[in-house]
C-alpha cells in the first residue's frame, strides 16, 4: 500500500470538485481528484445544460454571477468551449399570477446585473413566434444561456489534470478520516492519500463523507429525466424555461431539442435511474403543444441522472463546522451546472485565503442543526429545473 | 391458476408465433405485440397488398414453413390478443409501454416473451451512406413486401448465408443481379461440407443457390475487400480489392450484409444479465436451453437472443412457450420438449459451422479510412472514434458515445453499435468483450412527441 501526499484531496470529479483543482493548482497547491467512476459523469455531466441565473434564489446570485464570468472563457480555461451558448434565458408565465411572480423576482434582482426584460404576451408573440399557445408573458434574462454539459464536465477533468492534478477516476473513498497530521483517505485501488485539506464535492453521495465527520446532512437524491428530439430547423433561438416548472427546452446548434420537466425513477441499485413513460410522454406532449415546430417531431432518447437533493434546494457550500482543513460543496438541487464553475474558485479561495469575497453563508452546513429550516434564503421562485413530480 | 397467467410476446416471427401457440393450446391467452402490419417476421414477411406472387415465389424452398407458420397465427386470432404496427418502447417491471395507433399504452405481463428477432449487421466503408446502398435484409423486404428491387443492376456484398439467398431471390423476380462480392475466401465455403451430415438441406440449397448464380452467368468473387461504393446523388458503381489487385463495376445498387446481429435493446430494459458470444461477436441476454433469462418470468428466443435462424427460431419460441407453463406447474408434454432442444442442439452446432464458412471480416475496421463516417446519425467520422481512444484514452463503448455523440442519434447504435465497438476495439488494443456494449435507454426506436399518453392496452 503506498501513500500519496498532496495539499488538497477532492472527493468527487464533478464539476466542482475539477474546477477547484484547476483553481487550486493555479494557486500551486498540489491537488488529488478522486472519482468512484468517471469524472463528470453523475449530475455534472447528465443534467439538463442550462447556463441560467435567473430565477435562482437571492442568496445565490452573487456565486451566480461570479460563475457568468467564467462561462465565456472556457476555451481559454479547459480548451473547448463546450457548445456554450449566450442565447438567453426565457422564463414563460402561463397565468397571470405566474406573471406576476415573474414582475416580483424581477423587482427583487434589480440591482443584481441580470438585466432581466420583462413582456407581456403581445411582446412575446412578436419576439417568439415559434412559441404557441396561452403564455401571458416572459422574462427574458439576455445574458444567460446554455452548454453540454457530457463536454464540459469532461473538459474540466482533462484541464485539472493537464495543469498539474493529479486525477484517479474509479477510485472510490472507502474511509476517509482527520489525525494530527491531516487527513487519511483510503482507495479502493491500493492507494491511500494523505491531505492537508479535504473537499467533499461527491454530489449525490456526499452525505456519507459528512456523516463521517458529525455533519449529518438532509440530502436526498432526484432523478431528472431529459429528452432529445431528432434534429429539427432551427427555432428555439433561448433557453425556455417556465415559472412554476413542469417543462424547460433548448435547441442545440445540431438541431436536436433538448426537453425537460418531468422525472424518471431509481433502479433498485439506486445509484442508476430510468424513464418512466407517463411522465416522459406527458412533457414530449407539453413540448408539442408549446413549440408548434416540434409537433411532427420525434423523440430519439430519453436520459436520466441522478442529482443531490437539499429540502431548502440550496447547496452547501463551505467549512465544516466541526473540522479545520475540510471544506463541502454539493447538494445543487438540481441547479448545479452553471454555478458549478463559480464554486470551483470560491472552494480554491477558501483553502488558499481562508476566506472567499463571494458571499456563501447561506450555504453553511450547520444552517440545518441552527434552524431546523435551512438557510432561510429565497423560496419564493422556482429554479428553473424543478420536474413536477410524475 | 391459469386464467391469471398475462404473458406479453414481443415480436410475431418464427418465435413469437410457435410461442404464442404453445401458450394458446394450454389456454392462456397472450398478448402478442409486432411492429409489421402482419405477422410472420423478416423471415417470413407477408405483402402488404397482394399481388400476383405465389409463397413459392416470394419464400423460395421455405414456402412451406412460411405458409405453415402463417396459418398457425391466423388460426389463433381468436385465442391471443394482436397488436400489430405496434412497438414495445420501454419494459418496467412487470409492465411494457407500448405505442400503437398514435398512442402509448401500458401493458401489465406476468411472463415476457422477448422473440425481437435480428437486423443487418454491417459496418462502415467508403461511399456506405450513397443512396442506393441498402443493407441485404433490406433489399430483401423491398423484393417480398413490396415486389420492387433495390436498383436496375444491383452488386451484392458482405458474407453470411443471406448473401448468396438474396442474390438469388433477386435473380428469379427477373432483377439484374451484376456481381456476387463475398468477403470470406471460397476456402471458407468448404466448412459447408461439414455440415452435411447433420443440415443437408440447408447446405444443398445454399450450393443450389450459388451454383444458380454461377450457372446464370453472375460473376461471383470472393475473398473481397471493398474500397469504396461510388457515386453521388446516386450509387454508380463498386471497386474492391481481391487478391491484391483492384476491381471495379458499374451498378447503381449495392445489398450488403455482414450476418445478422441480435435485437436486445429490451432484454437490456428487462434488465437481463448479458454474455459476450463469442461466435456472434456481441453481447446477448444469457439463456439457459428453454429460453430463460436471468430474470424471472421473462424468456428469450429466436434471432434476439443469439443469431440462430428461422428454423431453430420457430424450436426455440415452441421451448419458451413450455417453460412458461413448466414454470407456472402446468401440464407440459416433456416428449416434445426433449426434442426440441435436441433439434436446437443440432441446429446449435451447425451454426459454427456455418460461421465458419461465412466469417466476420475481423480485420474490416481497423482498416477502415479515417474519413468514412461511422455514425450516420449523427455523422461522426471513424477518426473521431479513433482519437477518443488515442487522446482521452476511451477504453469503453458508453464512454465513446458520451464523448464523441457515436450511438446517440435516431437508431441510437442500432446501425453503427457494431462498428464502434469494433473501431474502439482495434483503437484502444481490447478486445471486442473488453469495450463492452452500449446501454438500452427507452425508447428503443424514435417516438413521436405528440403521442397520446397511457391507457391499458388489455
Amino acid at each position: 500500500m503506498s501513500t500519496l501526499a498532496t495539499d488538497v484531496a477532492i472527493i468527487g470529479g464533478g464539476l466542482v470538485g475539477t474546477s477547484a483543482a484547476l483553481a487550486l493548482r493555479r494557486s500551486g497547491l498540489s491537488v488529488v481528484v478522486l472519482d468512484k467512476g468517471y469524472c463528470g459523469a453523475q449530475a455534472s455531466g447528465v443534467n439538463y445544460g442550462g447556463v441560467r441565473r435567473q430565477g435562482r434564489p437571492l442568496a445565490q446570485i452573487p456565486l451566480s454571477q461570479r460563475a457568468h464570468a467564467i462561462w465565456p472563457r472556457l476555451k481559454e480555461l479547459i480548451g473547448i468551449d463546450g457548445e456554450f451558448l449566450r442565447s438567453g434565458h426565457l422564463k414563460l408565465a402561463r397565468t397571470e399570477a405566474e406573471m406576476a411572480a415573474l414582475e416580483t423576482y424581477a423587482a427583487r434582482v434589480a440591482d443584481l446585473g441580470l438585466d432581466l426584460e420583462l413582456m407581456g404576451h403581445n411582446g412575446l408573440r412578436e419576439r417568439y413566434p415559434w412559441i404557441a399557445g396561452h403564455v401571458a408573458g416572459a422574462s427574458l434574462c439576455p445574458g444567460d444561456g446554455h452548454a453540454n454539459p457530457r463536454l464540459v464536465s469532461a473538459a474540466f477533468a482533462r484541464a485539472a489534470e493537464r495543469a498539474g492534478a493529479h486525477v484517479m477516476e474509479h477510485t472510490p473513498v472507502h474511509h476517509v478520516e482527520r489525525m494530527p497530521d491531516g487527513f487519511h483517505l483510503s482507495t479502493g485501488a491500493g492507494i491511500d492519500i494523505k491531505a492537508r485539506h479535504v473537499v467533499n464535492s461527491a454530489g449525490a453521495w456526499a452525505a456519507p463523507f459528512a456523516a463521517a465527520f458529525g455533519e449529518p446532512v438532509p440530502l436526498g437524491r432526484i432523478y431528472p429525466c431529459l429528452i432529445v428530439t431528432e434534429p429539427v430547423a432551427p427555432a428555439m433561438t433561448v433557453n425556455i424555461g417556465a415559472e412554476g416548472g413542469g417543462i424547460y427546452a433548448r435547441q442545440v446548434e445540431r438541431g436536436n431539442c433538448i426537453v425537460g420537466g418531468v422525472r424518471g425513477a431509481p433502479l433498485p441499485d439506486a445509484d442508476f435511474s430510468r424513464p418512466v413513460g407517463a411522465p416522459a410522454i406527458s412533457v414530449m406532449n407539453r413540448a408539442a403543444k408549446l413549440f408548434p415546430a416540434l409537433r411532427h417531431a420525434h423523440a430519439i432518447r430519453f436520459w436520466t441522472g441522478t442529482e443531490g437533493d437539499m429540502p431548502d434546494r440550496n447547496p452547501v457550500i463551505g467549512f465544516s463546522a466541526t473540522t479545520p482543513g475540510l471544506i463541502h460543496a454539493f447538494g445543487f438541487s438540481g441547479a448545479g451546472f452553471q454555478i458549478a464553475p463559480g464554486v470551483g474558485e470560491v472552494v480554491a479561495d477558501l483553502i488558499r485565503d481562508g476566506r472567499s469575497t463571494t458571499p456563501i453563508d447561506a450555504f453553511a452546513i450547520d444552517r440545518f442543526v441552527r434552524t431546523n429550516e435551512g438557510s432561510g434564503a429565497d423560496l419564493m421562485t422556482e429554479p428553473q429545473q424543478r420536474e413536477t413530480s410524475q | 391458476m391459469s386464467k391469471k397467467l398475462r404473458p406479453l410476446i414481443v415480436g410475431a416471427g418464427p418465435a413469437g408465433i410457435r410461442a404464442a401457440e404453445v401458450l394458446a393450446n394450454a389456454g392462456i391467452r397472450p398478448l402478442v405485440v409486432d411492429e409489421a402490419p402482419l405477422g410472420g417476421g423478416q423471415i417470413y414477411r407477408q405483402r402488404f397488398v397482394p399481388d400476383e406472387r405465389t409463397p413459392r415465389d416470394l419464400y423460395g424452398s421455405e414456402a412451406s414453413k412460411a405458409t405453415a407458420l402463417h396459418q398457425t397465427f391466423a388460426a389463433l386470432a381468436d385465442c391471443i390478443d394482436y397488436r400489430p404496427q405496434a412497438l414495445v418502447w420501454n419494459i418496467g417491471p412487470t409492465v411494457a409501454d407500448i405505442a400503437v395507433d398514435g398512442r402509448s399504452r401500458r401493458a401489465d405481463f406476468t411472463h415476457l416473451v422477448l422473440a425481437t428477432g435480428a437486423t443487418d449487421r454491417v459496418l462502415p466503408f467508403d461511399g456506405w451512406t450513397i443512396p442506393g446502398v441498402f443493407t441485404l435484409g433490406g433489399a430483401q423486404v423491398a423484393l417480398k413486401s413490396q415486389g420492387c428491387a433495390i436498383g436496375d443492376s444491383v452488386v451484392f456484398m458482405g458474407t453470411g448465408p443471406l448473401l448468396y439467398l438474396v442474390a438469388w431471390q433477386y435473380l428469379k423476380a427477373g432483377a439484374q443481379v451484376a456481381a456476387v462480392l463475398d468477403t470470406a475466401p471460397f476456402a471458407a465455403k468448404l466448412n459447408l461440407l461439414l455440415g452435411l451430415p447433420s443440415q443437408p438441406g440447408v447446405v444443398l440449397r445454399g450450393i443450389r443457390y450459388a451454383a444458380e448464380l454461377v450457372a446464370r452467368g453472375i460473376p461471383v468473387h470472393y475473398g473481397v475487400a471493398p474500397i469504396r461504393v461510388e457515386g453521388g446523388a446516386r450509387v454508380t458503381g463498386i471497386a474492391w480489392r481481391e487478391a491484391g489487385k483492384e476491381s471495379r463495376l458499374a451498378c447503381d445498387a449495392v445489398g450488403f450484409g455482414l450476418g445478422l446481429r441480435s435485437e436486445t435493446q429490451l432484454a437490456d430494459l428487462a434488465g437481463c444479465h448479458f454474455i459476450f458470444d463469442e461466435r456472434d461477436r456481441a453481447w446477448r441476454p444469457e439463456r439457459d436451453a428453454a429460453g430463460r433469462t436471468s430474470v424471472p418470468g421473462v424468456y428469450a428466443a429466436g434471432d434476439g437472443a443469439g443469431v440462430a435462424g428461422a428454423d431453430a427460431a420457430e424450436l426455440a419460441g415452441e421451448r419458451t412457450g413450455w417453460a412458461i407453463l413448466q414454470d407456472a406447474n402446468l401440464p407440459v408434454d416433456t416428449m416434445r420438449i426433449r426434442l426440441l432442444e435436441k433439434k436446437l442442439g443440432a441446429i446449435d452446432r451447425f451454426r459454427s459451422i456455418l460461421e465458419r464458412a461465412f466469417p466476420f471480416p475481423t480485420a474490416w475496421a481497423a482498416g477502415l479510412p479515417d474519413d468514412v463516417v461511422l455514425c450516420r446519425c449523427e455523422e461522426i467520422a471513424v477518426a473521431d472514434a479513433r482519437l477518443a481512444a488515442r487522446q482521452q484514452s476511451v477504453v469503453e463503448i458508453n464512454r465513446l458515445k458520451a464523448l464523441t455523440r457515436i450511438g446517440m442519434g435516431r437508431c441510437q447504435g442500432r446501425m453503427c453499435g457494431t462498428a464502434a465497438a469494433e473501431v474502439l476495439a482495434s483503437s484502444c488494443g481490447r478486445s471486442l468483450e473488453a469495450v463492452g456494449r452500449l446501454r438500452s435507454q427507452a425508447p428503443i426506436k424514435p417516438l413521436p412527441l405528440d403521442l397520446t399518453g397511457e391507457e391499458d392496452a388489455a
